[in-house]
């Protein structure tokens, strides 16, 4: 139930029975809110960036050797 | 209160057409577009999977060539995206065997590991826990933390929650079903928010019972 609610593919009603259950479960409502909260966190922050310099240097060769037909 | 939204970010455009187009008519300027489009999410995904730099680098390259060379293959169905995600994840998954000779890596191998499956730490997060580090010492926490999962639960996650492929892409880039692609994202979530909560978690202030409203 926990990935349909984050992804949102749960029915109308299904979603209201589940709305009023994490009224009342603590335990459910800090297991949803933290998921998301995680996955917010890897979506928003970036881990592995690319320095500038590196990313002109692939882009360069990448064109470079498209130019010459691979 | 826990409000209910979804987070997916499903586009049903496909806004790359035109370009591939271009490129097909010879303009190879319009490849420069797609590349400086997606080469970040590119090289993300096989630093993911590789965690190599200069496998990252390699696989960046050699997918974007690849993607040229082929794109006469390329139907229009699919999103040029995820077309070209799937070139980079094979790319990178063959350079992560010839690393790890001997051993298997493989997208439909059986993950046997029942952790994080049932969550366990139920002990809220303090408000934007995040704050509580500099983005060096937040980024290493999100390296080490996603490092330490199967690379199968890895991929799935990164693909579908990082980089926001739809379910069933996912499961057709790794060659997955869509319910092993749903099986796996949610045990990668459980066990990321899990790890996690040891550095995010609410401190408390005192070891007393928490009053129920």
């Amino acid at each position: 139930m926990l990935d349909d609610l984050i992804d949102d593919t749960v029915s109308r009603e299904m979603r209201a029975d589940l709305q009023e259950h994490l009224h009342g479960c603590e335990h459910c409502e800090v297991t949803l809110n933290t998921t998301r909260k995680t996955i917010e966190i890897y979506r928003s922050h970036e881990i592995y960036e690319m320095p500038a310099g590196l990313r002109e240097r692939l882009h360069k060769a990448i064109m470079e050797r498209c130019r010459k037909g691979c | 209160m826990a409000t209910i939204q979804p987070i997916a970010n499903e586009n049903e455009q496909h806004p790359d057409v035109a370009l591939v187009e271009r490129v097909r008519k010879g303009d190879i300027s319009a490849y420069d577009e797609l590349v400086r489009k997606y080469d970040r999410q590119v090289f993300r995904i096989a630093q993911h999977i590789t965690q190599n730099r200069e496998d990252a680098e390699d696989v960046m390259q050699d997918a974007f060539l690849k993607a040229y060379e082929k794109l006469d293959q390329f139907q229009g169905n699919s999103k040029f995206y995820t077309w070209l995600v799937r070139i980079a994840v094979n790319e990178s998954l063959m350079r992560l065997r010839r690393r790890r000779t001997g051993k298997m890596v493989s997208m439909d191998e059986e993950i046997t590991t029942d952790e994080g499956s049932v969550p366990r730490d139920f002990a809220d997060w303090a408000p934007d826990p995040e704050q509580n580090y500099s983005q060096a010492e937040l980024a290493e926490i999100l390296r080490k933390t996603i490092q330490g999962l199967p690379p199968g639960f890895r991929i799935v996650f990164v693909l579908r929650d990082v980089e926001g492929l739809s379910t069933e892409e996912t499961a057709e880039t790794l060659g997955l079903s869509v319910p092993a692609v749903k099986s796996r994202l949610l045990r990668a979530r459980l066990q990321l928010r899990e790890r996690l909560s040891r550095y995010f978690k609410r401190k408390r202030i005192s070891k007393g019972k928490r009053v129920e409203k």
